[in-house]
């Protein structure tokens, strides 16, 4: 019982992680029709940032405080949106309407940042600073299950209610889910969807960077790797939940999260072919994935 | 096609200025000549003609995925998995069964041909966006494997490196590298050859009209679908081809072949060179990866030592340098390579992959 209670925790844990990266990326995909290769290089500059300013705060022992650590994902949420809304004024924008060559320019980025990266902080991993109450340990049903767990499911839950409310109840969030729906309906209507892109870019961006810092907690480092490694996990939770889709990326997120754990637990280390077998699966069955639009 | 008049007698020049290159590469190893620091060596030196036999190898292997992308506008992401599944099929026939080289060869070959026939005929079930994923996830199932070292066949993280004990002598040691590069440029010249008569073909053909608009080739009475598994077996076939002669060439198979991140590199190759021009692959291949292994050199060297570090960092990557470069001809030149030169017979094909390339794979 304890070992079920632990793998599910963690399994959600991760799929909170998984779904902050995905839900950036299923935004900017549903509104712009773009699959951003560069939201594992907009992570990894926030993971970065989050360890730079952690780096300065942090006491002898590794330890941040509260507000120190509050402070780390502050600067990865901005360093994320900052990347995000440049790239798409600089390098989307351009090239308007030209959405194939839209994801080669993202490709192109995310070789750029990863490389930059790897120049400036080399290839080793770098211990990311977190509170002390992150590394411990809580006790739930007899199973010991890491804090850090806690951290994401709270993060993850607190964006997917807020990005629910954004869409549902503001005049941004309205343009988004019409863009989404039909892009030449909304512009024909008067509305600059132009801008919206701007704003699905900065808020993937920010999520994409919130997600590095956190990514950094969960595995205790951040590294160059970190980002490719999260972007093709992402991948797979966007079109498994259906391209576009927030909900379909949290839902897809907590069965990929889920089964990765526990065919890592009971099948050692078959976690990650589990999930790309799920994804094959899911595509050929239902080639828009769970909650994909019909048109 | 009808061809205007005086075409005979430029094609007439252009197989003899090919049968010139072609002979001047076979006779590299022969050229004693120095290379101003291009490469690491005098030019028939073994690094030399290793770094030489590498362009080569990623050059075929990029007119391979040009075959697949910018002919047919498959847009695969596991290509990578057919390259690293050539190598390692050969590396562990060779190497954990102790078979010889021919025996070795032939079991390649046969995975060769049902590994894409198999992961094809389930991929094409979609398109688009969704056909990519799928084969992103094909190779990333094939990563894992690899990774996971199953019955200690594929070496997991270190890789598998070459038995020789029961290959031919020729294939063995640093003085033999010229029988190497002699491979890899054969290698060459077979898939050159094979692509230029395929994609000659009624069925390239037919490719290309399933790229411009795949509902139309429907309504016309053919199947894309057969006509795209065709395509897809053809590339991933070659594909193999060009990993076992990377294998030989390299003495060894390593994981990092089978990363989408090397799936990736192929798609920056074809792009970087202009895609469905054929011609443009290869010099991309080339390109990028002469320019990933002398940049990586040319970072140790004083010149960009003593530079300031704000430049002398992103400089020293060569991923970094490759990468603007790639943005640089997205922006700007999405013809490629094969633009600057305005490629003879490509251009209604260029114009098409622009106007494909403007359409967007999402819609399709």
């Amino acid at each position: 019982m304890s070992t079920i209670v632990l793998l599910a925790l963690t399994g959600i844990g991760l799929a909170g992680l998984y779904f902050l990266v995905a839900s950036g990326l299923t935004l900017i995909f549903g509104l712009m029709r773009v699959l951003n290769f560069a939201h594992g290089a907009f992570l990894l500059l926030g993971g970065y940032c989050a360890w730079l300013l952690g780096a300065q705060l942090m006491d002898a022992a590794g330890n941040v405080s509260n507000a120190g650590f509050l402070a780390m994902l502050i600067a990865a949420l901005a360093a994320g949106a900052v990347i995000g809304t440049l790239t798409e004024l600089v390098l989307i924008r351009p090239l308007y309407r030209r959405e194939f060559a839209q994801v080669l320019v993202t490709v192109g980025l995310g070789l750029v940042v990863g490389a930059l990266v790897m120049g400036i902080w080399g290839g080793d991993p770098r211990n990311f600073p977190a509170p002390p109450w992150t590394h411990g340990i809580v006790r739930i049903l007899g199973a010991n299950v890491p804090a850090s767990r806690f951290l994401l499911i709270g993060v993850a839950l607190l964006v997917l209610v807020a990005l629910v409310a954004f869409l549902r109840h503001t005049r941004y969030g309205l343009i988004v889910r019409a863009g989404v729906e039909n892009r030449t309906m909304v512009s024909a209507l008067g509305i600059d969807v132009r801008r919206a892109f701007t704003l699905v870019f900065a808020l993937g961006g920010a999520l994409a960077g919130l997600s590095g810092a956190l990514a950094g907690v969960y595995f205790g480092a951040v590294s160059p790797g970190l980002g490719s490694m999260l972007l093709i996990d992402a991948f797979i939770v966007v079109v498994i939940g259906g391209l576009g889709s927030i909900t379909g990326s949290a839902l897809a997120a907590l069965a990929v999260g889920l089964l990765q754990q526990f065919a890592n637990y009971y099948f050692t280390g078959i976690g990650d072919l589990a999930i790309v077998l799920l994804l094959a699966v899911v595509l050929l069955v239902r080639p828009r994935g769970m909650l994909g639009a019909s048109t | 096609m009808t061809r205007a008049p005086g075409t005979q007698p430029r094609r007439f020049a252009g197989r003899v200025t090919l049968a010139v290159i072609v002979l001047l590469l076979v006779a590299v190893p022969w050229l004693d000549l120095p290379t101003a620091g291009l490469l690491p060596d005098r030019l028939n030196a073994p690094g030399s003609l290793q770094l030489l036999g590498l362009c080569l190898v990623f050059g075929a292997l990029a007119m391979t995925y040009d075959l697949l992308f910018g002919f047919t506008g498959l847009l695969s992401f596991g290509h990578a998995l057919f390259f690293a599944a050539g190598a390692y099929t050969f590396a562990i026939a060779a190497t954990v069964f102790h078979l010889s080289g021919p025996a070795a060869l032939a079991l390649t070959l046969g995975v060769a041909l049902l590994l894409p026939l198999v992961i094809g005929a389930i991929s094409l079930r979609t398109t688009g966006i969704a056909f990519a994923m799928v084969t992103l996830a094909f190779a990333q199932a094939g990563a894992v494997i690899v990774g996971q070292d199953p019955g200690h066949a594929t070496g997991g993280e270190l890789g598998l490196g070459l038995a020789y004990d029961h290959l031919p002598q020729f294939l063995v040691g640093v003085a033999n590298t010229r029988y190497l590069y002699w491979i890899c440029l054969a290698l060459v010249v077979v898939v050159a050859g094979i692509i230029w008569w395929i994609s000659g073909s009624v069925t390239g053909r037919v490719w290309q009209a399933i790229r411009d608009n795949e509902r139309r080739v429907q309504v016309l009475g053919l199947r894309p679908y057969v006509f795209k598994l065709v395509a897809f077996v053809a590339a991933s076939f070659l594909a193999a081809l060009c990993g076992i002669a990377w294998l030989l060439l390299v003495g060894g198979a390593n994981p990092g072949i089978t990363t989408a991140e090397f799936t990736l590199s192929l798609l920056v190759m074809v792009v970087l060179g202009g895609a469905g021009t054929r011609w443009g692959a290869l010099a991309g291949g080339v390109l990028y990866t002469f320019l990933d292994q002398r940049l990586a050199a040319l970072a140790g060297s004083p010149a960009i030592q003593s530079l300031p570090t704000a430049l002398r960092v992103p400089l020293s990557q060569p991923l970094f340098v490759l990468g603007i470069v790639f943005m640089l001809v997205i922006l700007f030149r999405p013809g490629g390579i094969a633009s600057l030169f305005g490629m003879h017979g490509s251009q209604p094909a260029r114009r098409r992959w622009l106007a494909w390339l403007g359409r967007g794979a999402a819609r399709r």
